[in-house]
């Protein structure tokens, strides 16, 4: 198991944002996790990425605790794509990508050779090498996030962990940035976690889905098995289509506005 | 197309050795310039190991402008890096120990030091520290809870520190008849008259292992940049690098000013020019404040020697006449 997670809390003060949640994940797996605002999803990427340690329960990293890797340890592991990076930043992109080195190297963070192929590899994996000599604060939103991607193949991690990568971007880079992290999947065997608001990429791109609420697990399993009509109106509190996608056997998501729902006057009378 | 070769070391020789070149240029240019003459004859013939040099000009350019010199080097290179720290650490580019009443606090505590009749140093150092530890607490609470303090809250949460201090500065100078606080109002402007060579050595064995430890943590500065809770994925040990940060920061700019007191927007100017020039990485960043830093507060002092027809101004006149209206275009950028 690339990640498991047993029971554990978080609180916020008196407020539980995560309550007794348990999950694995399997290496090599694209595994995302779904559910509405304010269910948890962002804090547990944080409890897994070793930035706040949970008050209950343990999270083990390839069998060992969390608790127990040191910091360049985990960071050789365990590459983090943050939700939101500071838009000032005033490094170039090539100064970013070699930053995920970091881990790697002696406290000044002095490269070597093989640190800059790394660096040019990573940026070509994710095709931001024509823009290595342009400014960060330069760059488009869907360009700027393949910069970061680049920067945490380059840290050379075991498991990526991004929150909500494609929330902000068009359709185009949206499509883009799954692929990626789809090839890098396959190609170089990394595990995929996500954190998504975007059922139908999660449905077309996940191997394995966690849907959260409140806290708490409402299911875990293949996305034909997490994505069901009930559990999401149950979970989301609104009315959706659910039918098989045309493009193969996975569930497509459909939002039902007010105007186009036939369901509501029969259950007014029920 | 981008080379395989690794690059920093390389940029970080030839900037620190055209800025180190510029630094002893300045030096030279400092020692041989002053209100008894101009010594560029005797300055050469003391480099070129003449014997027959008058020893009344030795004396006043190895005793007098010398020290001088060396104290200003040091306190421009201290006040830049502490410029390039707080503007990491804070997140902001117009974070400087001045603007943010850093300054002002241990100014405090220099003169409480100095009321209780402490020694110059450690006594009124660490009474300026302890000065400084407090006004930089009170930055540290109001702006814990947020990552990014943001930048009109943080300038005017400093102007408020500084004219808290500088009210209780008057304070306490009203308060005393104490003919030690006689040279106080020119000490508080910026005064680097007061240098002898024993004074500016411990205070040299003082600086520079702090420059030495911002060095080897510069680079952790760049990754702190991208945020602590990144930086800490990256493999930093953020609490314990900001903290180091904080202290040795706070240490180096009480030391200074408890020596010159209050000196500002050097670590405004300093950093801000330097990575227009060299980019943001702070590797070559830090040993370029300390050289850049120097050299600049030399030529502020040789202005502020040079340009009244008697006596002197002091020289933090002049490194605000030059800084505030830089500080403004510069906060005029960043609003737009």
């Amino acid at each position: 198991m690339a990640v498991d997670i047993k029971n554990i809390s978080y609180y916020y003060g008196d407020n539980p944002v995560l309550k007794n949640l348990s999950f694995s994940v399997r290496e090599g797996d694209f595994f995302i996790i779904i559910g509405p605002n304010g269910s948890g999803k962002t804090t547990l990427m944080n409890a897994v990425s070793g930035i706040l340690n949970c008050q209950e329960g343990r999270v083990k990293i390839f069998g060992r605790s969390l608790q127990s890797y040191n910091r360049k340890d985990l960071a050789k592991t365990i590459a983090f794509v943050p939700q939101m990076f500071p838009d000032d930043f005033p490094f170039s992109v090539t100064e970013m990508v070699l930053m995920g080195r970091s881990p790697h190297l002696g406290i000044f963070g002095l490269e070597k050779e093989e640190d800059i192929k790394l660096a040019k590899q990573a940026m070509h994996f994710t095709e931001v090498k024509h823009l290595a000599y342009r400014k960060l604060n330069q760059l488009s939103g869907g360009e700027r996030q393949r910069v970061f991607i680049a920067r945490a193949i380059c840290q050379e991690p075991q498991v990526i962990l991004l929150d909500e990568p494609t929330a902000s971007l068009d359709l185009a880079h949206q499509v883009k940035t799954m692929d990626l992290m789809d090839r890098l999947k396959r190609e170089k065997g990394i595990t995929i976690i996500m954190v998504s608001h975007d059922l139908n990429l999660a449905a077309m791109y996940g191997d394995r889905l966690l849907l959260l609420n409140r806290g708490q697990a409402v299911s875990l399993g293949l996305p034909q098995e997490v994505l069901t009509l009930h559990r999401l109106e149950a979970t989301y509190g609104c009315r959706l289509l659910v039918d098989e996608s045309p493009l193969g056997k996975f569930p497509r998501i459909t939002l039902v506005p007010q105007k186009h729902d036939k369901r509501l006057g029969v259950r007014d009378k029920g | 197309m981008i080379s395989d070769k690794p690059f920093l070391l390389k940029r970080l020789f030839a900037v620190s050795f055209l800025l180190i070149l510029l630094l002893i240029v300045t030096i030279l240019l400092g020692i041989s310039i002053g209100s008894t003459g101009n010594e560029f004859k005797t300055i050469f013939q003391l480099l070129s190991g003449e014997r027959a040099v008058d020893p009344m000009r030795e004396a006043i350019i190895r005793e007098i402008r010398f020290p001088r010199v060396i104290l200003a080097a040091l306190v421009g290179a201290t006040l830049s890096l502490g410029g390039l720290v707080f503007q990491v650490l804070l997140r902001n580019p117009l974070a400087e120990p001045y603007i943010l009443g850093i300054s002002g606090g241990s100014a405090v505590g220099a003169i409480i030091g100095i009321l209780m009749g402490l020694s110059r140093f450690p006594g009124v150092g660490f009474t300026a520290f302890a000065g400084s530890a407090a006004t930089l607490l009170l930055i540290v609470l109001m702006s814990s809870g947020q990552s990014i303090l943001k930048k009109d809250s943080l300038l005017l949460s400093g102007v408020m520190i500084n004219a808290f201090c500088s009210a209780i500065i008057m304070f306490l100078v009203s308060m005393t008849q104490d003919a030690r606080l006689h040279n106080i109002i020119f000490w508080l402007m910026g005064d680097l008259s007061m240098s002898d060579i024993r004074q500016v050595v411990i205070l040299a064995a003082t600086l520079l292992p702090c420059f030495l430890i911002l060095f080897l943590l510069s680079h952790s500065m760049n990754l702190l940049l991208m945020g602590k809770e990144m930086a800490q994925t990256m493999g930093v040990n953020t609490r314990l690098v900001t903290m180091t940060l904080l202290v040795v920061t706070s240490f180096m700019v009480s030391a200074t000013v408890s020596h010159c007191g209050l000196l500002g927007f050097v670590g405004l100017v300093i950093p801000h020019g330097l990575r227009l020039v060299l980019g943001p990485d702070h590797r070559v960043l830090v040993p370029s404040c300390v050289l850049g830093g120097g050299t600049y507060m030399i030529l502020c002092d040789l202005l502020a020697r040079v340009l009244p027809e008697h006596g002197e101004i002091p020289v933090g006149v002049i490194t605000a006449m030059i800084g505030a209206p830089i500080f403004i275009f510069l906060l005029k950028r960043s609003r737009q």
